[in-house]
């Protein structure tokens, strides 16, 4: 029961970097229909611009917000280059400069700081575990939940709250509808890019964070399964993000934990292609009717 | 009404190539270097074609290529290294076990659309992987070492010409038209009594034989091959070499996978520039020439004389199909 636990909780901090990463998926697919694969690079670029400053060093906060800010206009400027004259004319060409855009930003990386893996120097956090009840909570855990709180809070009030996030809400409805309402397309489709992005690299240093390494090929695989989890929890769906990581994140670690590591990527593939079959919107996505 | 190159032009153009490469081969001419490029290029030309059977032909969204490939190359490994029967029958198990993956992912599957279904099809490339990483009969992670070496320019030429022949014959036969009206529209398509499901997972299950077939002669003639080569990167490979043909173009899959397979070797002499420059064609061939280079044209008589007329200056003809 305590090894249960204690697997769950692990999967909670997994799935809650799982989760801001496809936070950042669901709001660019759900206002321009595309899978912006570089996304899961751009957190690889922010545990890269965080880790130079932390070791020019500056403490954990300031070092995620230059991250986060660094990588929001990089997310713009992708946008910007590789997909806004594409977008309108076909979706296959976007994905197409998506997956270039992707290894573009892994190799031109891998160019500048080589492959090696690098980690955070150790001043940034002195490892501290908690004992609570037979589970082993670490500050990293606690770090990693806590950023991750804040942070879904303020997108949650910029969503809801705000003049930006009720075009963002329009633009995703119905592009053209909102067009005529006057509200600027393009313009929210930067806004959204800037700020996924800027969750992505916050994901990104506490990814490099909680597993201790960070290399320019890192954002591949979560950048993959926080898509996954995007899907998962309904497209579009800000809490179906946040559901589909956190439960996608447990449902690792329960494997992992249970003997079964080397299949534990199949293992998010296959709950994707079962919760699809069953429902094809996601947990929390609406269902759509087609017009003919 | 298209009309199609004549039949004896194309057969001699053909026998041209062959006749070339096979003399350039046992002659030295080609170095083993252009060789095994020249190899890859037919392997990826049955891949890429494949591909826009499912991709540009029937309109629907699959990445899960690699996949279908692994499954060919595995089964045809299986048959030649562990059990020792000859290359043939590789080839027949090796396409309908991709056959039988195909049927199998594609019936549940293709109720999906667009990007979820482009998902679901990636997830089962990456389970295979996955799988076969955990199957000892076929070598774990190391996979099948050894397998004969049969693999000659003949074998790599007939495949390839049956690969563009049988797809071609399926997109002019009725079946093919079905498959390109559901394309255009899947809603009115099954009004006018389309079966979509049946043409769908007809399309992808020929798609996934093809790429079996791609399989075997990759594993037969690299003689290793290990799951982590066919991950979702061989995938977007093959993508790419369709998108810069042009989607829905047959002739386009064949210049996408002769021109992707050719700049990759050349920028082989930069290995740490490499990706970086491969990345940025894309970007901007993608931007710049969304459609491909070809768009969904055929090369047919037609095109030939427009593209002479604009060589000539005159107007040539109107249209190209």
């Amino acid at each position: 029961m305590e090894e249960l636990l204690q697997q769950l909780f692990n999967g909670l901090s997994l799935g809650s970097i799982y989760a801001l990463i496809a936070v950042g998926y669901t709001m660019i697919y759900g206002i321009v229909k595309l899978i912006n694969f570089a996304h899961g690079d751009v957190m690889m670029v922010g545990a890269y611009v965080a880790l130079a400053g932390t070791i020019m060093g500056l403490g954990f906060i300031p070092s995620l917000v230059i991250a986060m800010i660094a990588c929001a206009f990089l997310g713009v400027l992708i946008e910007l280059v590789a997909y806004r004259r594409v977008r309108p004319v076909s979706r296959l060409a976007a994905l197409t400069s998506a997956i270039g855009m992707s290894l573009f930003l892994e190799y031109t990386m891998m160019y500048f700081v080589g492959a090696e893996i690098r980690t955070f120097p150790p001043g940034v956090l002195t490892e501290r575990t908690y004992n609570w009840a037979g589970i082993i909570i670490t500050n990293k855990d606690l770090l990693v939940l806590g950023t991750t709180v804040v942070l879904v809070v303020f997108l949650q009030f910029i969503i809801y709250r705000t003049r930006t996030g009720k075009a963002m809400r329009a633009v995703s409805y119905d592009g053209q509808a909102a067009q005529l309402m006057g509200i600027n397309v393009n313009n929210t489709i930067s806004i959204t890019f800037f700020i996924g992005s800027a969750l992505a690299a916050a994901a990104g240093m506490l990814i490099g964070m909680y597993y201790n390494s960070i290399n320019p090929l890192m954002g591949m695989m979560p950048g993959l399964k926080a898509f996954i989890a995007a899907v998962l929890g309904g497209i579009g769906s800000v809490p179906g993000a946040m559901l589909g990581g956190i439960l996608l994140g447990m449902t690792e670690s329960l494997v992992a934990g249970f003997g079964g590591s080397m299949y534990r990527d199949a293992v998010a593939f296959i709950i994707l292609i079962l919760v699809l079959l069953v429902r094809p919107t996601g947990l929390l996505g609406k269902d759509t009717q087609e017009k003919v | 009404m298209k009309k199609n190159l004549p039949i004896v032009f194309v057969c001699v153009l053909l026998f041209a190539l062959f006749a070339v490469v096979q003399v350039g081969l046992s002659s030295g001419f080609i170095s083993s270097y252009w060789e095994t490029n020249i190899y890859l290029i037919g392997i990826n030309i049955i891949l890429a074609a494949s591909l826009n059977l499912i991709n540009g032909i029937t309109g629907e969204f699959s990445l899960g290529h690699a996949g279908f490939m692994a499954v060919g190359a595995f089964a045809g490994g299986v048959i030649t290294l562990n059990l020792g029967l000859p290359f043939l029958l590789a080839i027949v198990v090796g396409m309908l076990a991709a056959a039988l993956a195909g049927l199998l992912v594609g019936l549940p599957t293709l109720r999906l659309r667009g990007d979820y279904l482009a998902i679901a099809t990636l997830g089962f490339g990456e389970i295979v992987r996955v799988v076969m990483m955990n199957i000892d009969y076929v070598g774990g992670a190391a996979g099948l070492m050894g397998i004969p070496a049969v693999v000659n320019w003949p074998i790599i030429f007939i495949s390839v010409v049956f690969t563009i022949l049988l797809i071609r014959n399926f997109i002019c036969s009725s079946h093919g038209r079905s498959c390109l009206a559901l394309r255009e529209n899947d809603t009115a398509a099954q009004m006018m009594g389309i079966n979509i499901t049946y043409y769908k997972v007809m399309a992808f299950v020929i798609g996934a034989a093809l790429a079996g077939l791609a399989g075997v002669l990759y594993a037969h003639y690299y003689t290793i091959i290990q799951p982590k080569e066919f991950n979702f990167l061989l995938t977007f490979d093959i993508l790419v070499m369709v998108m810069v043909g042009g989607l829905g173009s047959l002739t386009g899959s064949v210049v996408g996978a002769v021109l992707i397979t050719v700049a990759s070797a050349f920028l082989q002499s930069i290995p740490e520039l490499r990706m970086v420059i491969y990345a940025a064609l894309l970007i901007a061939s993608a931007v710049f020439r969304p459609q491909g280079l070809l768009g969904a044209k055929e090369v047919s008589m037609n095109l030939l004389r427009k593209w002479g007329g604009v060589l000539n200056g005159s107007d040539g003809s109107k249209q190209a199909q």
